[in-house]
Formats: C-alpha cells, structure tokens, sequence
C-alpha cells in the first residue's frame, strides 16, 4: 500500500516537475547552437542534416520566449529554404552534365565562341542535382542553428556576457540598438513637419531638406547621452601600474605576431609538416591574445548587475551542443560514406547510429532547460 | 556640501564671462532652488557642480568649486558619479540602456559596486519611487512623469549626497509635475540628499525649496536666500508671489495656503466687482475650424474619438489634459498632417488634407513642440527669406515679423544658435509670414521664462484681436488662464470639458491658476485682472 502510494507520487512528482522559469545563460544557448552548425558542416547526409533542421526548430519551439525578438526564427528557416531553392535552381541552369541519368531535358542556350565553356540549359542530371540538393541542405542547417541561437537568446544578455576588455564595444552595440529608432523617430517627425511650412513631404528635396536638422538633433542627442555617461561614472578605470601595462601589452603584441605567422605557414606552404607547425603558432598566438584580454580586463572596475549564471542545466546545454560535434566529427572519421551520402551513383542514405544518437542528445536540451520567464525583456 | 568659492565661468577664452564672482555655500539636506530667466546661466552652474563645466563642455573656469570635500579641478564628472547624481533636462535621450531595471543598476555597475549590494538598491529604489511595476518595461514605452522618476531612480541607486535637476518638470502635465515633486520631497526628508533645482515653472516648486538662488541676466547671483524674502523682490515670481505684491500682503505669501491666509480681506474689497467677460464670438459667423465627429487611429491605438471641436474667428482655446491624451493629435489633424479615419474636418471651408503650400499655409499654420524642426537654414536671414518665398509674400515680410516679435534676434545667428524663447518666436513669425487665418502651437511655452511668456501671451492676444483664430496645447494653466478665451480638456482621446476658461479651470484643482485658487469661489483667474479691478476701485473710490 505505502509502496504503491510512494510510486503514485514520485510519478506525480515526475510528472509535475517543472524547472522553474529562468533565462538560460546565452552563451549556453549559442555554444549548443554552434555545437549543431559544426555538425552540420560535417555531413552531406540529407537526413542528419533534416534531423539537425528538426532538432533546432523542435527546441525553438519548446523554449522560445514571448519577445519580439524571438520571432526571428521563421525569418531563418525561409532563408534555408531560399538557400536551397537557389542552389538547386543554379545547378539545373548551369550545372555541368556528370553523370547518367537524364531527369529531364531543358532547351539549351547556344552562346557565343568566346563565351564557350559556361552552359546554360540543357538535360538534367540526377546525379549532381542530388549533390546540389545535399550542399544546399548543409548550408541550411547551419543557417537555422545559427537562427536558433538568435531566437534563443537574448541580443541584450549576450552583450551582457562579453568579457570586461571588451566591454565598449557592447555598450556601443546598446547605444547604437536605442539610437537608431530614436534617429528614424526624428526623420518621420522632421519630414512630416515640412508640411508646416508648405514644402513637398516626399522627393528628393525633401530628403535633402530633412538631412540637416536631422542631423543636428542626433548631434545633439549624443552629446546629451555622452555627458549623461560621464556623469554616470562610465569610463573609471582602476589605476595601473605600468609594469602591468606593459605586460597587457606584450601578450597582446605576441599575440597578434603569433598568429600571422601561423597563418603564414598555414596558408603559405605546401607542405604537410610546416603546416602542422602553423597550427601550434596560431594556437599560441590566440592563447596570448586571451590573456592579454583578462589583464585588460582587470583594469576596469565595472561590476555587473544580476550576471547570468552557469547552472546544471546551462552546463548540460552547453554539453549536448559540444557532444554532437564531436560525435558528428568521430562518425564522419569511422564511416565516411555513411556521412558523405554518395551521389556517384546515387545510393540510399544510411543512418550511422553515432551521429543518430547525437541527434538525440542534441534535442535534449528541449526538456530539461527550465522555461524563459513570462515577463520578457 | 557644496561650495563656489569665487567662480567665474566662460566657455570663449576671450568671451565674456556665463556666470561671475558667485561665492556661496549648500550645507547638507538642503533643497535648493535656482532661478533666473533664459540664459541667465542656471545650466552652467549646475553642471558646474559635477565637474561637466569645464570637464565635459569645455571653457575656463577660475575660483573653486567643491563638493564633499572634493574639488571639481582634480576630480572628473566620472569620478564625482558616486556623490552627486544629474538628472538632465530630457530623460530620454540620457538613458544609457533599454529596460528601467537594467538603466537603475547602470550606475552602480560603473561604481563598480558588489552584485548582493546593487541587487538590494535596486529592490529599495525601485519601492521608494513606485516604479516597482515597471521594472521590466522598456524605457521608450514610458509616459513622461515615469521617465523623469526612473531617471531619478537611476542616479539615486548610487547614493549620492547630492541630487542635481534642470528643469524636471518643464515637460509634465500638471499631475506627473506633482507626482515628480512628491518624490523629491520624500527624499529629501527621509535621505536628507541636498537636493539643487533649476526650474522656469515657479509656481509648481518654489514652496518645496527652502533656500533660492537667483541668478541676474548678466551671471551674477543676484541674491541668495528664504524663498520668502527672495520672492519679495525677485524679477522672476510666480503669480501668487504677484498676486500678494498687488495686495501688498506681508510677508510674500509664496504658497497658496500662505496666500489664502491674507486673502479674506482682498475678497471683500473685490466682491461686486466682476472680470471683464473676454470677447465672445458671434455665433452666426462662419467657423474658421470644424471638427466633426472626429476619430484618428495610430495603429491599432486610436488617438481621438468622436471629437466635436467648433473654433470662430478671435478665438483663444487651450487644449489641455495628460501628456499622451491626444492634443497633438489634434492639432497635426487641424493641419491636415493626420488622415482622420473617421468623421470630417474643416479649416475655412476645405478639407487641409487637400490643400498644400502657399494655399494651405494662408489657411492655417502649426508650430510644432521642437519649433526647431521648422528651421533648416543656417541664419536667420536665410530662413526668413526662404519662408517668404514658402509663402508666396513680398521679400522681407518674415524677417519684419521677426523684428516684431523678437527684436534681439540678429539676421548672422545661426537657428540653433537661439534661445528657446527667441527660436518658438521666430518659427511663429515664419507661420505668421503666410497670415493664416487659423494659428496653432504646440506645448510653445516649454522652457521659456516669465518674460518670454508675458510677452507670447500679449503677442496671441493681439493675434486674436486682429481675427486670427488660435488652438494651443499647453500644460502650463498660468499661459491658459492668462490668454485663453475656451478651454478644452482632453482625456484619452476623448473632450471631457469645453467651455469658458473661467468655467472649466476653476472646477478643477489640477487646472486651476493660483490666483483662482487663492480666491475662489471669485472668478478670478490672473493678476492682471485683480490689478485692474483694484485699479478701477481706487479710480471709483
């Protein structure tokens, strides 16, 4: 009896568990997000890559937050759809026959002697319409991954995160996200306003006509915005001693020398040995970059109000994005033909059970993460 | 807290001195009040007090200036941000970020102040001002009275002994002014936060202030002080402050209960005397304006609805109500900038949507809220001839109304150059140039000083005399009591009054001018009119 009771209620308790509303942390939302476009890139296989398409619209769904800017999504998947439309419409038009099965035969456009090599019409082949269909289908799955993460996260709290060195550049990006539809505000009124004194609203005189005291106006707004920052205490910085500044400095020098180099040896050669020795400068290079950042970082005395938090579930997030990289990566390493669906000849795509169960874990996080507040910002 | 010691400010190295010699000091919790007419130099001063003068704008600076001990030579605004918090003339365009929670921490996070710490004070800060509600509402969706609060909130989160405001509530209605006001006082009283105010509209803060500070044309303080014994002799005074100068009571009542005290005396003596009735048009003559049934929708928010509005030839009628009630609205539909979805207007017998150019301008004329957004040109001269030609009228017609309304303002200045003051007069002369028959203005008495006023209520009322007909939208009931012939009060989109400005602004404490107050149940509205009435007593006597 209490037995059964007790199960009665850890079921109800199963069921009724519900993580209490909360924002996940943006960077856990983007680095699953980027996780999934990795392993996107990875595969031409049409069906990972509609799973890959499903598994971010399915996690979109389940915790896409009531604010306007999440309503991006759909913008994204008509994109994807755009992107393969267009790539298959290009390979049908100008495509190169290879292959040999005939889908359909268009007429031809004969073009001129020196125009000769490029082909416009002409019959269709199965074969690299499949593969257009496939590089069209990758490049959309990485474009909806990347949407994901957009409706996924606030653009304020991802500014929010971005390290103290580079801090300005948030507060600019801000600036700029408030700025703009005040200066559009301004354009409307101002334009509407030349009726007042009998001139054309519209035409390229009144565009002109409106510039200037638009402009003085926005002038006016940002040095009213400048003394209110500096009133603010925007800018106070910890004093430094130049022992340290002379340390950011240096790392930050190495850093970028590191890395040209590295890309020199990269890119420049040909051979397999010099090459691996470019990675390991260019990995150096950007470990000295980063630490340059963080004692750059120290110099400022900025705090932050209510930062986001790393929690399980933004962890577990974070995990489920790497794991399908990496799985996707493994798969393509174990069995390539089972992630390069083959077009020459056409064959059925398989479904490699690694980067199946990658799938999987990637459309986790649609029920563990705890739901986004109702009140949005 | 604060002391000048012998500050003279210039912006122009070989200019003439903004503010000179002003020596005083502010000891902590006190509230005080700066006032002067336009360009006197109230701004400079009180940036001066954090360090934007000379830091931030530029220009000389010679004596001291210092706060809590701190002196603004050595210390930058940014370094001052955690002892004195400004509050600028306009809310909106200082906001740094976009929702009023994150804009209450934006300080604290630049103070560099621990998260437990700044999580509490926006807690406090947000329950001390009311805003609780609107924690999470973007700051552009704000109404103008929960701006100026936020902005308020967003210094106070970084407790700082001193509070700085230019002209807080210039741009309120007469309910947000009073809630603004509320709050400060409760600061005040319970922080002890000395409190330095700029302020043109007397009438709603001198009775919070307990010392005054009044700065001459030339920069100079003239004197500094009680209210009482500033407002005694003061150029710049609020009505109740004539009112008592007219009736020679002592001491200068500064408020309306002072007032009241000593007015039972001045009822007597006035009883049986009347107000001259202000010219009522003749109602079989054409109107000039006729809404009818008007309804106007901005998206899905409809901005007025079934709005009856008649105006006559000689007409003065003042719109009034909330900021957001509908008034500009209004005004924008008169000049036929607004399609009216339903419902018909008509501005001397045509549609204004129809009309455009000289033909539109001859019939009816607006000056906008910005009355810099008419000016384009870059001198006077040339904005006044390419308003003549806008016009269609002889060459220097505009810049003879110019030397009318605004005989200071030089041909060489650039618009921008202008005060407040001279820039509303200016525009107004460019819609004067085309002699509309139907003259419209937008909030035109915001920023302006009492002089400036006095001298835009003489020039609307000739205007009315020589049969132009005039709608205003103004939040200041001073301006409405003291020109208007009708006032029209507008409540979400809707007229909830119309009728005789004596009617309409005395049922109603919000509305009423202080010299109603003080005497009510008498009719009065302005000084002018109890000056003349005593006048006509001695003359009788």
């Amino acid at each position: 009896m209490s037995t059964i009771t007790r199960q009665a209620s850890l079921t109800q308790a199963a069921r009724s568990y519900r993580p209490e509303a909360r924002w996940l942390h943006p960077m856990a939302w983007w680095s699953w997000a980027i996780g999934l476009a990795i392993a996107a890139s990875s595969t031409t296989n049409p069906l990972l890559l509609m799973g890959i398409i499903a598994v971010a619209a399915l996690v979109v769904d389940r915790r896409k937050p009531q604010a306007p800017w999440a309503r991006s999504f759909s913008f994204f998947l008509r994109i994807a759809l755009l992107i393969v439309i267009i790539r298959v419409l290009a390979q049908i038009l100008f495509g190169a026959p290879t292959g040999t099965l005939a889908v359909i035969s268009l007429p031809a456009l004969t073009l001129p002697e020196w125009f000769a090599g490029v082909r416009i019409g002409g019959t269709v082949m199965l074969e690299p319409l499949l593969q257009s269909v496939y590089d069209g289908l990758r490049l959309a799955a990485i474009i909806v991954a990347i949407g994901a993460a957009g409706s996924l996260a606030s653009p304020a709290r991802v500014l929010k995160s971005v390290p103290a060195a580079v801090y300005e550049v948030g507060v600019s990006v801000v600036v700029a996200s408030t700025f703009l539809p005040q200066l559009v505000g301004d354009v409307s009124r101002i334009r509407a306003n030349r009726r007042l004194r009998g001139r054309p609203e519209t035409g390229v005189r009144a565009l002109t006509g409106t510039m200037l005291p638009v402009l003085h106006s926005a002038m006016d707004r940002s040095i009213t915005l400048a003394a209110a920052m500096d009133s603010r205490g925007y800018g106070r910085t910890a004093d430094r001693s130049t022992a340290d500044r002379l340390r950011t400095g240096t790392a930050l020098l190495a850093g970028i020398v590191f890395i040209a180099v590295g890309l020199f040896f990269l890119l420049g050669t040909a051979s397999q040995d010099w090459e691996n020795w470019g990675l390991g400068i260019v990995a150096l290079g950007i470990v000295s970059a980063a630490v340059s950042l963080a004692l750059a970082g120290r110099r400022s005395t900025r705090t932050r109000y209510r930062p986001d938090h790393w929690h399980r579930a933004d962890i577990a997030t974070l995990a489920c994005g790497s794991f399908t990289a990496i799985a996707f990566a493994l798969a393509a390493r174990i069995d390539p033909s089972g992630m390069a669906t083959a077009t020459q000849p056409p064959t059925w795509p398989s479904l490699p059970l690694l980067a199946l169960t990658a799938l999987v874990v990637a459309a986790l996080p649609a029920f563990f993460t705890p739901q986004p507040p109702k009140d949005f910002r | 807290m604060i002391e000048f010691d012998d500050v003279s400010i210039r912006y122009e190295p070989d200019g003439s001195d903004i503010l000179t010699g002003i020596d005083m000091f502010i000891s902590e919790g006190e509230f005080v009040l700066v006032v002067g007419s336009t360009g006197s130099g109230k701004s400079t001063l009180l940036s001066s007090i954090n360090g934007l003068v000379p830091h931030f704008t530029g220009g000389v600076l010679r004596g001291e200036v210092r706060v809590d001990g701190r002196s603004t030579r050595e210390h930058r605004p940014r370094d001052l941000a955690d002892i004195v918090g400004v509050v600028p003339q306009d809310p909106l365009a200082s906001f740094v970020t976009d929702t009023v929670e994150e804009e209450l921490a934006y300080t604290m996070e630049c103070l560099g102040l621990a998260p437990t710490v700044m999580r509490r004070r926006v807690e406090e800060t947000l329950d001390l001002l009311g805003l609780e509600e609107l924690r999470n509402r973007p700051l552009r969706t704000l109404s103008g009275g929960q701006r100026q609060r936020a902005a308020i909130g967003a210094v106070l989160t970084a407790h700082p002994k001193i509070l700085v405001l230019d002209e807080p509530t210039s741009a309120l209605d007469p309910g947000a002014a009073e809630e603004v006001l509320a709050a400060l006082h409760r600061l005040v009283h319970d922080l002890g936060i000395t409190v330095v105010m700029a302020e043109h509209r007397l009438e709603r803060v001198v009775q919070y202030a307990d010392r005054v500070i009044e700065l001459s044309g030339s920069g100079r303080a003239i004197a500094i002080g009680e209210p009482t014994t500033i407002m005694a002799t003061a150029h710049i005074a609020p009505p109740v402050v004539h009112l008592g100068r007219v009736a020679g009571w002592h001491p200068t009542p500064i408020t309306i209960r002072d007032a009241r005290r000593h007015a039972d005396a001045l009822r007597t003596l006035l009883t049986g005397q009347v107000p001259p009735l202000r010219a009522v048009p003749d109602p079989n003559s054409p109107p000039i304006a006729n809404l009818d049934s008007l309804r106007v929708q901005h998206g899905t928010v409809t901005a007025l609805r079934d709005v009856n509005l008649r105006v006559d030839q000689g007409d003065i009628v003042a719109l009034m109500g909330r900021n957001g009630a509908g008034k500009s609205t209004l005004l924008h539909t008169l000049v036929g900038g607004l399609t009216p979805t339903r419902g018909s207007v008509d501005v001397t017998g045509s549609d204004p949507r129809q009309l455009a150019g000289p033909e539109l301008l001859a019939r009816v004329g607006l000056v906008p809220q910005e009355p810099a957004d008419l000016l384009e040109a870059a001198t006077v001269a040339a904005e006044c001839a390419a308003s003549d030609k806008d016009a269609g009228c002889d060459s220097g017609t505009t810049r003879a109304i110019v030397a009318l309304l605004a005989p200071d303002v030089t041909d060489s200045t650039h618009p921008r150059d202008l005060s407040e003051g001279q820039r509303l007069l200016v525009a107004l002369a460019i819609i004067l140039a085309a002699r509309p028959r139907l003259i419209c203005l937008d909030e035109p008495t915001r920023g302006l000083d009492y002089p400036t006023k006095a001298r835009l209520a003489t020039i609307l009322t000739d205007l009315a005399e020589a049969g132009h007909a005039i709608v205003l939208a103004t939040h200041d009931v001073e301006l409405a009591a003291e020109v208007a012939h009708r006032v029209v009060i507008l409540a979400d989109g809707e007229v909830v009054a119309d009728g005789p400005t004596s009617q309409v602004v005395t049922s109603s404490p919000m509305f009423a001018p202080q010299v109603s107050k003080v005497l009510s149940p008498q009719p009065w509205l302005t000084v002018g009119q109890v000056q003349r009435a005593l006048a006509n007593l001695g003359g009788t006597a």
